[in-house]
């Protein structure tokens, strides 16, 4: 009887290497985690930041100096890094939802990518010199 | 007597607080990401010198950067606190009609509050 029962379900359930990488958007279901654990990640340092933001002064001097100290620096980074990665896979979403056509759709999926990684690259080269430099 | 609505009928429906809220997570989640633009501005322009990152203050600080700043403010504190709302969903929380339409409104209420004190925090100083 126990026998009988594991081969039945041998059958009727796919193994998890099969049902990877399936599904509409062929990424399975890692993406979407990835997009809460972002989430997870970014929002107790969104209220850092802005509790950062009312607390340092608005001029050159005050903000290169925030910048400067290297916790401030770091948490920034730990910040942006999963920022853009959240918003890059947020708006791949509403893409993938409204925009329709092979192309089109390929051109600006890899489009918000591509801009998301100059962003990124952007930001953490300007961090790091104003935590270096000063 | 009141008309009663026919079954698929997709094109007259009434709003709902939830439904207007789905779609303003992702209308607040598409404008944050086009405003870390003017996140990056001014990480660069700092890095960049102090002339560079006056302007990018000069532009903050004006009637335009303001504005844009506080619908900044409220569209990140909406996103948030809504993607709590999310979070709890996804691992199963808060699903009856009568909850999701609470959370809403009080998600709705916190962020309202929560742009009250950052720019009280930010303009009485």
């Amino acid at each position: 009887m126990k026998k009988h029962k594991t081969k039945h379900s041998d059958h009727l359930v796919a193994p998890l290497a099969k049902a990877r990488g399936l599904g509409s958007t062929h990424h399975g279901s890692g993406q979407w985690m990835a997009e809460r654990v972002s989430a997870l990640v970014i929002l107790p340092l969104v209220f850092w930041l802005t509790w950062s933001v009312v607390h340092m002064g608005h001029d050159y001097a005050s903000f290169t100096a925030w910048l400067h100290q290297p916790l401030n620096a770091l948490l920034m980074i730990l910040t942006l890094l999963p920022m853009f990665y959240h918003s890059a896979y947020g708006v791949i979403v509403v893409i993938e939802d409204y925009v329709h056509g092979t192309a089109m759709r390929f051109i600006s999926v890899y489009g918000v990518k591509l801009v998301s990684l100059v962003l990124t690259i952007i930001s953490v080269v300007s961090i790091l010199k104003i935590a270096f430099t000063g | 007597m009141r008309e009663r609505p026919l079954s698929p009928h997709l094109m007259i429906y009434r709003w709902t607080i939830t439904m207007a809220m789905s779609i303003l997570h992702r209308a607040t989640g598409v404008a944050l990401s086009i405003g870390t633009l003017m996140l990056v501005w001014m990480l660069a322009a700092a890095a960049l010198g102090e002339d560079t990152f006056t302007q990018f203050a000069d532009f903050a600080g004006s009637l335009t950067g303001q504005v844009l700043l506080f619908g900044w403010s409220v569209a990140l504190f909406y996103h948030a606190l809504n993607g709590l709302r999310h979070l709890a969903w996804d691992v199963g929380f808060g699903f009856e009609i009568k909850t999701a339409k609470m959370s809403g409104i009080v998600v709705l209420i916190a962020t309202a509050v929560m742009t009250a004190i950052l720019w009280c925090g930010i303009l009485c100083k």
